[in-house]
């Protein structure tokens, strides 16, 4: 094992790892390799974890609201909590108007929540890991609010980049960095979530290398166990930071005077 | 031990970006150090400011997360 190990450093690259930590983000396709004329008309891994993310939440849902029973079954208080938690989220955060948009923001919380959950399976692929995808649910939300706030108040809407506290020399500047800081929501928004997934799964790996020492020291188990405990926190607190920020976008545009 | 000047720059680099990451660390530990204060101090007003102590953490790792990203970059794109 110990040869092996130093083989292992020594006969690769400057750098580099058998198991490259970053392999596990590559998109193949399902059924052959690439370039097979089979790989064409195959969907992508990415394509089948969404679909298995969608499948959980409907799952979820439709099993858990299937008894309707007084005294709810496990499935049935889970769904329930989940729906609580997120209605009393947008509640909290965007008032009695934001409501209307309650399906939307369970829609994309509960899509990111699974994403991130199934991808936490051994040899599961994580879709909100990429920027591609995390960038289109950003950008559906940069999109959606902005459009609603115009439509709500009309150019009253501007008036979220025109401070009226602010004393009127200094509102010209600070309308441009308001209007620089709205522009790069989705930018944030998106690589938030996709860079801490990166991160966490990669670290995994990194930790998971380790497993070539596990016999000479044991901690190693240890370490991976608490790494992977850590991210399933993570998992689960990403997926509530990208809804919430959702809710505050929406508060904005629906009430642009601060 | 090969290799040339650019890919010298750029684990240099990347590892400058990391210290980044170590950084938005500090700013994590103040933001829950502040609000565990907060808490001990008023505990009746805590429960309603997890929110907004879960913000506070998001926008302050995104800023370790983009000098990760930085990192990254500079290992695997440049």
């Amino acid at each position: 094992m110990a040869t092996e190990a130093v083989a292992l450093v020594e006969g690769e690259e400057p750098g580099g790892l058998v198991f490259h930590p970053f392999d596990q983000f590559e998109i193949k396709p399902l059924f052959g390799e690439i370039g097979d004329p089979v790989s064409w008309y195959t969907i992508s891994n990415a394509t089948f974890w969404m679909a298995m993310a969608a499948l959980c939440v409907i799952g979820l849902l439709v099993i858990g609201t299937r008894g309707r029973a007084v005294i709810p079954s496990r499935v049935q208080s889970a769904a329930e909590l989940v729906y609580g938690f997120v209605y009393k989220m947008v509640e909290d955060v965007t008032g009695k108007e934001g409501l209307k948009y309650f399906p939307w923001i369970m829609t994309l919380f509960l899509f990111i929540l699974f994403s991130n959950y199934l991808g936490l399976l051994p040899l599961a692929f994580t879709p909100t890991s990429h920027i591609a995808v995390t960038a289109v649910l950003a950008l559906g939300v940069f999109i959606t609010v902005t459009v609603i706030g115009f439509v709500k108040n009309g150019m009253a809407f501007l008036g979220l980049f025109w401070m009226k506290e602010a004393p009127l020399f200094l509102r010209p500047v600070i309308a441009i960095i308001e209007v620089i800081s709205y522009f790069v929501r989705p930018v944030s928004h998106s690589i938030r979530l996709a860079g801490n997934l990166v991160a966490g799964h990669a670290m995994i790996k990194v930790f998971a290398g380790f497993a070539a020492i596990a016999a000479l020291s044991p901690l190693s188990v240890v370490a991976i166990t608490a790494i992977y405990g850590l991210e399933v926190l993570v998992a689960g607190i990403q997926a509530y930071v990208f809804t919430i920020l959702t809710c505050i976008y929406l508060k904005d545009a629906l009430h642009p005077s601060h | 031990m090969e290799g040339d000047i650019a890919q010298f720059g750029q684990f240099i680099g990347a590892g400058l970006a990391a210290i980044g990451s170590g950084l938005a660390a500090i700013g994590v530990g103040s933001v829950a150090a502040n609000y565990l204060g907060g808490a001990l101090r008023n505990p009746s007003a805590a429960a309603s400011q997890t929110a907004t102590l879960f913000i506070g953490l998001a926008f302050a790792e995104a800023l370790g997360i983009f000098s990760f990203l930085v990192a990254l970059l500079l290992m695997f794109a440049v």
